[in-house]
């Protein structure tokens, strides 16, 4: 299960064939394992690592630090699950230290995220403070260098 | 005026020297290296670039100025992490002040340990196919090769019971290598186990090889140097060039008892002096966390260990699955044409290089080594070309 799911981290694009040759499976015990998987929760959606930075459209991105009042009942994670469902959130994260929750906020410019930070995040019950950080460049995302390395001459054969 | 006579280099050089054979890969080397798109399966070495952390801190240590020679052993805090790396991963223990050697890569450690033991006649027993320098750093030390021929249907095993035919008074040394270069043959603790009480029956010394160690994937990987009565006798070799991905860093280490160390040492001092230093804090760096680099690794090795034997049993080439390293070893001897033959028209029609198993021994005849160290992507168009190569043939 474990190296099913390092296989997809890595390549979510592969084929249940492929998949089963690399792991020593049939395609068929491939096939039940990811269904599992989908049906637990433990695999959530399959998505494309894309370099934005390369991207015609400019897109805005914010990582917004906020504070909160934890609720007597349910701690936070009632107000975060009032701030996550909004679409212009794209990550979150419940944070040790400084601040409470770390959001990441994309919007199509500046305004947008401001707006939406000042309008709707600040605005809600509990929300005691926010700071936010714009994206200036990405160099890694998910593991992934945004900038490929330079292809390194290899021998074509060696002992 | 006539010049003196001139005697022709050749006529100068050692007999030994002269008598030595080029390397099947360097001939293999020159053809491939002419051509252009080639899916290479001939390399040996892996496809990853050295671990980060490693990187980073060899490049910290350089701005430091840390530039100097070492000690001839090697840098003390080198040796002492590998005397802890050697006892957990494969059991004995050595002393880091007296029993370890730091080299310039396994090939050299080889030399040192060849060198340190033979006298002009004495027999030295090696196991083909194996690792291209092995013969001829045993005919450089004046000492006689004397070959134990593996073969696919014994799975390139090496056992007690093979080699107690071989063994005569001269026979000073024995060589193992596994997990093995180029077949991916392993040995079971059993087969270890035999061959370890031979050794001490007979009064063997052993060199044992076992740079592919931590790339071994369906069992433990066992060391002679473990075995009982067998660490006073071993000459353990061993490197960071496969697991680490460290090729190009050139080092390696010899674990040995002291006057072994010694012998091996006073060699290494007067031709190598040191190691190089960035290499030995690279491999100090590498020995920090080795663990989890290693493993990322040998999963990605495993993974495509799998596709490519069941690939190529799929489109029909008979083919043993590999214990270890990362070489798959097919028999192509039912095509009716030589290793040679084979490998040079598979590379001439399908842009393909993977190296005679002729390159290993005579007895690597009818095979063909194909490093799967290399994208997925490009095994998959490997796999795809060798099929219809071999459709070819038929």
């Amino acid at each position: 299960m474990d190296r099913l799911i390092a296989l997809l981290k890595e390549n979510a694009r592969i084929s249940l064939e492929d998949a089963a040759l690399q792991l020593d499976m049939s395609p068929e015990e491939v096939a039940t394992a990811l269904e599992n998987l989908e049906v637990a929760g433990v695999i959530r959606a399959y998505q494309a690592i894309v370099n934005e930075d390369k991207l015609e459209a400019d897109q805005v991105t914010a990582v917004i630090e906020v504070k909160v009042t934890p609720e007597r009942e349910g701690g936070f994670d009632h107000i975060a699950s009032r701030i996550c469902r909004y679409p212009e959130v794209t990550s979150m994260y419940l944070m040790s230290g400084q601040y409470d929750l770390m959001l990441f906020v994309e919007g199509p410019d500046l305004r947008t995220v401001a707006t939406f930070v000042s309008a709707r995040l600040s605005s809600i019950p509990g929300v005691t403070g926010t700071a936010t950080h714009f994206r200036l460049k990405t160099y890694k995302h998910h593991g992934v260098l945004m900038e490929q390395d330079q292809a390194h001459e290899r021998l074509q054969v060696s002992p | 005026m006539t010049s003196p006579a001139y005697k022709p280099i050749r006529d100068r050089l050692a007999s030994t020297v002269v008598d030595l054979p080029r390397s099947g890969i360097r001939d293999f080397f020159d053809i491939v290296s002419q051509m252009k798109e080639v899916i290479s399966l001939g390399v040996g070495e892996p496809d990853f670039t050295t671990p980060w952390h490693i990187r980073e801190g060899t490049m910290y240590s350089l701005e430091q100025g840390q530039t100097g020679y070492t000690s001839n052993l090697g840098m003390p805090k080198l040796r002492k992490a590998i005397s802890g790396y050697v006892e957990r991963t494969f059991g004995p223990s050595y002393h880091p002040d007296k029993e370890i050697l730091i080299t310039v890569g396994v090939s050299e450690a080889l030399d040192l340990a060849v060198r340190a033991l033979c006298n002009p006649g004495d027999e030295v027993i090696y196991h083909e196919p194996c690792y291209v320098s092995y013969r001829p750093l045993i005919t450089l030390a004046h000492a006689k090769p004397v070959i134990l021929e593996t073969s696919a249907e014994d799975n390139f095993r090496v056992t007690a019971e093979r080699l107690r035919p071989l063994i005569t008074e001269r026979t000073k040394l024995l060589i193992l290598n596994f997990p093995n270069n180029p077949t991916g043959g392993g040995l079971s603790a059993e087969d270890v186990k035999g061959i370890a009480e031979l050794a001490v029956e007979k009064d063997l010394i052993v060199i044992t090889d076992e740079i592919y160690s931590e790339l071994t994937y369906d069992r433990p990987h066992v060391s002679i140097a473990a075995m009982p009565g067998m660490r006073d006798r071993t000459i353990f070799l061993h490197g960071f060039s496969k697991a680490l991905a460290m090729t190009g860093w050139r080092i390696g280490f010899a674990c040995a008892p002291p006057e072994l160390t010694e012998a091996m040492m006073k060699i290494h001092q007067y031709t190598m002096l040191c190691a190089p230093v960035m290499s030995q804090e690279a491999a100090y760096q590498a020995l920090r966390h080795p663990e989890r680099d290693i493993q990322e690794m040998k999963e990605s090795y495993w993974r495509r260990r799998n596709f490519l034997h069941a690939s190529f049993v799929s489109i029909g080439l008979k083919c043993q699955k590999p214990e270890g390293a990362f070489y798959m070893f097919p028999e192509i001897r039912d095509f009716g044409i030589s290793s040679k033959e084979f490998a040079i028209k598979l590379l001439e029609q399908e842009q393909v290089a993977a190296v005679p198993g002729t390159a290993f021994g005579a007895c690597g005849e009818g095979h063909l080594r194909c490093c799967y160290a290399t994208s997925m992507e490009q095994l998959k168009v490997a796999v795809t070309r060798i099929e219809r190569f071999i459709g070819g043939l038929k």
